[in-house]
C-alpha cells in the first residue's frame, strides 16, 4: 500500500488567530483586571478577597494553558490531517495505547491534585473564626439588606438598612439571618408564642471584599470580610429572592477606625427631628400608616420596612438602587413600585401579615393599585403631602 | 375480522375502539409505535421547543442590551428564565437525546424495535402533555407562569401564595409540570436499558456495541435513578405549597437546604444525562470523518461509566456558598476536580482518533470538532468551580451561565447539530447541504462565543445572574451588547439549518443519501434510507466492534485500512428475501393515558374534582385499553404480508 501523503508546508497561520484569543483571554482575564466599579471580583480591595484571587489567577492561568492546547490541537488537526480531494489517504487504524492512556489519566490528576491542596487549604483558612472582630448582624429581606449593630458596653443596639458601615483594617465577622421578629409568617409554637417569620434565600456579596455566602433562612451563617483602604464599595444579592431581586443592592462604607465610631455613636442618638414636633406627624402615623413598617423613632428596632430613624444620614435608599434626593423621594413616597417592582397591591389594607390572604411585599403605591380600588377608604397621596413627608425623612439625619 | 384462535378479537373486547392499523399517512402518526416515527416526533417535539427556549432568550437578551433595559417587566423576565431553563433542560436537551436514541439506537444494535413500543409512544406523549401543561400557564388569566426559577429554590417557591413571596399559580405549573415530564423520561429510559441489554443482533456484544449506545445505557440508568428524586422534592414543594405541610419552611423548623440537596442530588446527574448523549454523537462521527477507528474504545465507554458513577457525587457543588462547613465543602471540591479526569481522559481520545486521521471536514466533523473545541472550556471553567473560594466569587454569576452554557449548547447541542447533519440522510433518504452547513455551523460557533464568552468577563466584573437590569456605568454594557449580538446571530445560524433542512428534505433538493452516504462503520448504515418499518429483513450477525467496517475494510500488517473486495455489497440489511415479519400493532391508547395526565395537572394546581374526574377517567380507560388489546393484532389470513422493500 502506497502511502500518498505528502509531506507538505504545514499550514503556519493556524496559531495566529489562536494567539490572538489567548492575548483578549490574558487582557481580560489577568488579575486587577476589568472595570474599577467596586464590585469586580478581579479588583479585590480587602484581605480576603485578595486571598481568594490569589489562589483563583495561578489556577486559571493552567486552565487557559490547558485550553488553548486542547483547541489549538483540535484546529491543527483538523487542518493538518484533512483529506484533499481526489487522494485516497488510508491511514494507520490505531485501536488505542495503554501507556497514552494511563499518561493521561494520571496528568490530569496530578494536575489537579496540586490545584486541590491549596484550594483545600484557603477554604479552611476563610472558615477560621477572625479574633476580636467587629460583629454585625445581616437580615435579608424582600428586598433590601438590614444592618443590625448589637448592643455593646458603649451604648445601645443600631439598625440600619442599605449601608453598612465597617472601619478599615479589622475584621468583621457577618452573621447572616433570613427571620426575624419583623417579619409576618411565623409559626404558632406550642408556649403560645410564635417564632420568628423567615424570609426567602438571598446571598450576601461584595466581590471587592470577599466572596458570597448565601443568607439561609432557618441558619446563622457567617462570613468574614476586611476592607484595606478607606471606600465604598458596591454589593448586590445574588440569589434569586422574587421579583425585585435585580434591584437588592447595596454598599459598604469602609471608615476609618474614629470616623467609624463616631458614625456608630451618631446613629444611636434619638431622631434629629421627632415625629411629634413635626407638621408630618398625621400623615405619617394616621392618614397613610406609614408606621406599620417602618419606625422614625427608635433606631435601634427592627422592622418590616427599613428603620428610618437617621434615614438622611444615608447616600442612598430604596435598597440602594437610588440616590437619596428630595425628587427621587417624594417620588417614591407617591408611587414605589414605578420605581422598584414591588408585590404591594394589598399593602394598604394593615400591616404586613394581619390581613389573612392579603400579598404584601415591598412598599405600597399611595396614588395606583389601591386596594379594591377603593379610592375613599385608602386616600390617595398628594404632592404636596409627599413633600411634607421627604421634607421631614430628610431632616432625619 | 378473522378469528384467531387465543387472541381476544375486537369484538369481544368491550369498549375498545378499533384496532388502527394503518402506518402511512398523517393519521398513523397519532397511533404509530415504530420507534422510527416516535424519535422523529421526539425530534420535532425538541427542535420546535429549541425555538421556543431560544425566543425567550432573545427576548431576555434584548432586555440586556443595554443598561435598565425596559423590553421586559421585572416579572416577565423571571418568567423567561425560568422557562428557558426548564424548556432548555426538560424540553430540548432530553427528549432531543431520546429522539436520536429512539430512532438509532435499535438500529444500531441489529434490532427491530424497542423492548416496550406502545411504552415508548406513552413517554413520548406524556412529554407533550407536560409541555402542553406548563407552556399553558401563559394562557391570559390562568396566571401562573413558573417564576421560581429553573431550580424552584425553597422557600420562595414552597410558601403558599398568600404569603406573597411569588404570587400566582406559577410554581404549581413548575412542579406538576415536570413531574409529569419525569414519568416520560423514566418509561423511555426503562425502554432503553431493557432494548439495550436484551434486544442486541447475535453477536453484538457490549463491548461491540457503538459508543453511543454505551452513552444512552449509562443515561438511561442515571435518568431512572435521578428522577425519583426530583419527584419527591417536587411533591414536597407541591404540598408544602397546597396542603400546608412545612418540609421546607424554615419557621417551622423545616429546612430550605434538604430541598436544594435533593434538587442537585437529581441536578448534577441530569447535566450528565444532557451531555453523555452529546459525546457519544461525536464518537460515532470523529472515526467515520477520520477513517480511523475510536481511539480507547474500551476507554472512553469506561470513562463514560465513570462519569456517570462519579456524578452522584458531586451534587453540593452546587451550593458551595451555602454554608456547609468545611470538611464538606472540601470533600465535594475534591470529587469535582475527580470528574474531571474521565472527561479529559474522553477528550484526549478523541484527539487520538482524529491524529493523522484522514479528516473529511463535513458539517457535521466541523460540529463534532466545535465540540470538542467548545466543551474543553466548558469543562475548564467547570474546574475552576472545583476551587471553592474562587467559586464563591463566581456562583450565580454570569460566569457560571457562561460555563453551562458553554457544556450545554457548546457541547450538547454542537453535538446534536452534528448528529443531524450526519443522521438525518439516514432518516429521510436525502443529504442536507453541505454549503448551507457549513455557513451554518461558523454562524453558530462565532455567534455562539460572542454571546457566551464575554459572560465569564460581566461574571468575574460582579454580575449577579437573574437580573432583569443592571446600571450602567459598572463595566458590563458593551460586553452585554456584545452577547445581545451574538445570540442574533446564534438565531440567524437555526434558521440557516431550518432552512437547510427544508429545502433539502422536504422539497426534496438535497442528493439521494443511499444506503451508506459517509463510509459508515456501524450498523444504521447497512439498511435502506429511510429504513424500513422492519429495520432489516435478515437480522444481522455481529462479528466485531464497528460491525459494517469490517465488511468493508480489513486492517494490512502495518495496520493500514484495506478495503474488501466484496465492498460491503453482502451486508444489506434492508434487502434480501421476503419475510412474513410482523410488527407490533399501532394503538390509540398511549396517546389516551398521556392526554389524561393534563387534566389531572389541572385538578392539583385548582384542587379542582371535575378536573379530576376527567383525568382519571380517560386515564383509566386508556389504561384498561391498553391492559386488554395485545401488543399485536393477529393479521388478518386474507392480509397481504409486508414485503420488504428492495435495498436503494
Amino acid at each position: 500500500m502506497r502511502l500518498q501523503r505528502t509531506r507538505r508546508a504545514i499550514h503556519k497561520r493556524w496559531w495566529i488567530p489562536a494567539l490572538a484569543t489567548l492575548a483578549l483571554v490574558l487582557n481580560a482575564c489577568s488579575t486587577e483586571s476589568g472595570p474599577k466599579n467596586h464590585q469586580n471580583s478581579l479588583r479585590p480591595e480587602g484581605k480576603y478577597a485578595k486571598q481568594i484571587d490569589n489562589l483563583f489567577t495561578p489556577v486559571l492561568w493552567v486552565a487557559v494553558i490547558v485550553g488553548v492546547g486542547v483547541i489549538g490541537a483540535t484546529i491543527f488537526m483538523a487542518i493538518r490531517f484533512r483529506r484533499r480531494p481526489g487522494v485516497d489517504v488510508r491511514p494507520k487504524q490505531t485501536h488505542g495505547s495503554t501507556p497514552l492512556e494511563i499518561g493521561w489519566t494520571i496528568l490530569p490528576a496530578v494536575i489537579l491534585l496540586i490545584v486541590a491542596v491549596p484550594t483545600v487549604s484557603t477554604i479552611f483558612d476563610l472558615d477560621e473564626k477572625p479574633k476580636n472582630p467587629i460583629e454585625i448582624t445581616v437580615v435579608g429581606k424582600q428586598w433590601w439588606w438590614q444592618f443590625d449593630y448589637p448592643k455593646t458596653d458603649s451604648g445601645k443596639a443600631v439598625v440600619t438598612a442599605n449601608e453598612m458601615h465597617i472601619p478599615t483594617g479589622r475584621d468583621v465577622l457577618l452573621t447572616l439571618e433570613a427571620c426575624d421578629e419583623s417579619l409576618p409568617n411565623g409559626q404558632a409554637q406550642a408556649d403560645g408564642s410564635t417564632s420568628p417569620g423567615c424570609n426567602v434565600l438571598h446571598s450576601f456579596w461584595v466581590p471587592a471584599l470577599a466572596g458570597k455566602r448565601d443568607v439561609v433562612p432557618g441558619r446563622e451563617n457567617q462570613m468574614k470580610v476586611h476592607a484595606d483602604e478607606e471606600g465604598v464599595f458596591l454589593g448586590q444579592c445574588a440569589e434569586y429572592c422574587g421579583l425585585s431581586h435585580a434591584n437588592m443592592r447595596f454598599r459598604v462604607i469602609a471608615q476609618s477606625p474614629s470616623e467609624y465610631e463616631a458614625w456608630l455613636e451618631s446613629q444611636r442618638e434619638g431622631p434629629a427631628v421627632d415625629l411629634a414636633e413635626s407638621d408630618a406627624e398625621d400623615l405619617f402615623a394616621a392618614r397613610f400608616q406609614c408606621g406599620n413598617c417602618h419606625t422614625v423613632g427608635d433606631s435601634g428596632v427592627s422592622t418590616y420596612g427599613p428603620n428610618l430613624t437617621h434615614i438622611a444620614s444615608r447616600a442612598t435608599f430604596a435598597s440602594g438602587y437610588y440616590e437619596l434626593t428630595r425628587s427621587k423621594l417624594i417620588q417614591w413616597l407617591m408611587d414605589a413600585p414605578s420605581l422598584v417592582p414591588m408585590q404591594s397591591e394589598d399593602c394598604r389594607l394593615g400591616s404586613p401579615g394581619t390581613i389573612e390572604g392579603a400579598i404584601c411585599v415591598g412598599m405600597p403605591s399611595f396614588t395606583n393599585n389601591t386596594p379594591n380600588g377603593d379610592t375613599k377608604k385608602y386616600p390617595d397621596m398628594t404632592r404636596s403631602e409627599a413633600e411634607t413627608l421627604a421634607d421631614f425623612l430628610l431632616s432625619l439625619k | 375480522m378473522t378469528t384467531v384462535t387465543g387472541a381476544l378479537t375486537t369484538a369481544r373486547r368491550p369498549f375498545i375502539l378499533r384496532r388502527p392499523m394503518k402506518t402511512t399517512g398523517v393519521s398513523s402518526w397519532f397511533t404509530t409505535i415504530d420507534h422510527k416515527k416516535i424519535g422523529i416526533m421526539y425530534g420535532s417535539a425538541a427542535l420546535i421547543f429549541f425555538l421556543v427556549g431560544g425566543l425567550e432568550a432573545l427576548l431576555i437578551r434584548l432586555q440586556l442590551a443595554g443598561p435598565n433595559g425596559t423590553v421586559v417587566s421585572a416579572a416577565q423576565y423571571n418568567e423567561l428564565f425560568t422557562m428557558h431553563g426548564t424548556t432548555m433542560v426538560f424540553l430540548v436537551g432530553m427528549p432531543m437525546a431520546v429522539g436520536i436514541g429512539n430512532y438509532f439506537i435499535p438500529i444500531m444494535i441489529g434490532a427491530r424495535d424497542v423492548a416496550f413500543p406502545r411504552l415508548n409512544a406513552f413517554g413520548f406523549y406524556v412529554v407533550c402533555a407536560g409541555a402542553i401543561f406548563l407552556y399553558s400557564s401563559w394562557i391570559p388569566g390562568i396566571n401562573g407562569v413558573p417564576n421560581g426559577g429553573w431550580f424552584g429554590y425553597t422557600p420562595l417557591s414552597d410558601t403558599p401564595m398568600t404569603a406573597g413571596f411569588l404570587p400566582g399559580h406559577g410554581p404549581d405549573f413548575w412542579t406538576i409540570g415536570i413531574i409529569m415530564l419525569g414519568i416520560g423520561s423514566t418509561t423511555s429510559a426503562i425502554n432503553f436499558i431493557v432494548t439495550i441489554l436484551n434486544m442486541r443482533a447475535p453477536g453484538m456484544t457490549l463491548m461491540r456495541m457503538p459508543v453511543f449506545v454505551w452513552m444512552m445505557l449509562v443515561v438511561a440508568f442515571l435518568t431512572v435513578f435521578a428522577m425519583p428524586i426530583i419527584t419527591v422534592a417536587l411533591i414536597m414543594v407541591f404540598f408544602d405549597r397546597s396542603y400546608g405541610t412545612l418540609f421546607f419552611q424554615p419557621a417551622a423548623g423545616g429546612d430550605p437546604l434538604l430541598y436544594q440537596h435533593l434538587f442537585w442530588l437529581f441536578g448534577h446527574p441530569e447535566v450528565y444525562i444532557l451531555i453523555l448523549p452529546g459525546m457519544g454523537i461525536v464518537s460515532e462521527i470523529l472515526p467515520v470523518f477520520s477513517r480511523k477507528p475510536l481511539f480507547g474504545y474500551a476507554v472512553v465507554v469506561f470513562s463514560g461509566i465513570a462519569i456517570g458513577f462519579l456524578g452522584w457525587g458531586v451534587w453540593a457543588h452546587h451550593m458551595f456558598a451555602t454554608g456547609l462547613g468545611p470538611v464538606a465543602i472540601s470533600a465535594f471540591a475534591v470529587s469535582t476536580m475527580l470528574i474531571a479526569v474521565p472527561t479529559g481522559v474522553k477528550i484526549f481520545n478523541w484527539l487520538s482518533t482524529v491524529w493523522r486521521g484522514s479528516v473529511q471536514l463535513t458539517t457535521a466533523m466541523l460540529f463534532s470538532l466545535g465540540f470538542i473545541a467548545m466543551f474543553t472550556i466548558g469543562g475548564l471553567s467547570g474546574v475552576l468551580h472545583s476551587v471553592v473560594p474562587a467559586d464563591t466569587q463566581q456562583t450565580d454569576t454570569y460566569f457560571v451561565v457562561a460555563h453551562f452554557h458553554y457544556v450545554l449548547f457548546g457541547g450538547l447541542m454542537l453535538a446534536v447539530f452534528g448528529g443531524m447533519y450526519y443522521w438525518l440522510p439516514k432518516v429521510f433518504g436525502r443529504m442536507l447541504n453541505e454549503r448551507l452547513g457549513k455557513l451554518n455551523f461558523w454562524t453558530m460557533l462565532i455567534g455562539f462565543n460572542l454571546t457566551f464568552f464575554p459572560m465569564h468577563f460581566v461574571g468575574l466584573y460582579g454580575m449577579p445572574r437573574r437580573t432583569y437590569r443592571y446600571d450602567s456605568g459598572l463595566g458590563w454594557d458593551v460586553w452585554n451588547l456584545v452577547e445581545t449580538i451574538g445570540a442574533f446571530i446564534i438565531a440567524m445560524s437555526t434558521l440557516i439549518f431550518l432552512t437547510n433542512v427544508i429545502v433539502s428534505i422536504k422539497l426534496k433538493r438535497g442528493a439521494v443519501a443511499g444506503n451508506d452516504p459517509w463510509d459508515g462503520r456501524t450498523l444504521e448504515w447497512t439498511t435502506s434510507s429511510p429504513p424500513p418499518e422492519y429495520n432489516f429483513a435478515d437480522i444481522p450477525e455481529v462479528e466485531a466492534r464497528d460491525a459494517f467496517w469490517h465488511d468493508k475494510y480489513t486492517e494490512d500488517d502495518e495496520g493500514r485500512l484495506v478495503p474488501l473486495p466484496s465492498g460491503g455489497a453482502d451486508a444489506g440489511g434492508g434487502g434480501g428475501q421476503q419475510h412474513h415479519i410482523h410488527m407490533p400493532s399501532p394503538s390509540f391508547y398511549p396517546l389516551v393515558m398521556a392526554a389524561g395526565l393534563i387534566p389531572l395537572g389541572y385538578a392539583a394546581v385548582y384542587r379542582s374534582f371535575v378536573w379530576l374526574g376527567i383525568g382519571a377517567l380517560t386515564l383509566l380507560y386508556g389504561l384498561y385499553a391498553w391492559a386488554i388489546e395485545p401488543a399485536t393484532e393477529p393479521e388478518p389470513e386474507s392480509a397481504p404480508a409486508r414485503t420488504p422493500e428492495p435495498a436503494v
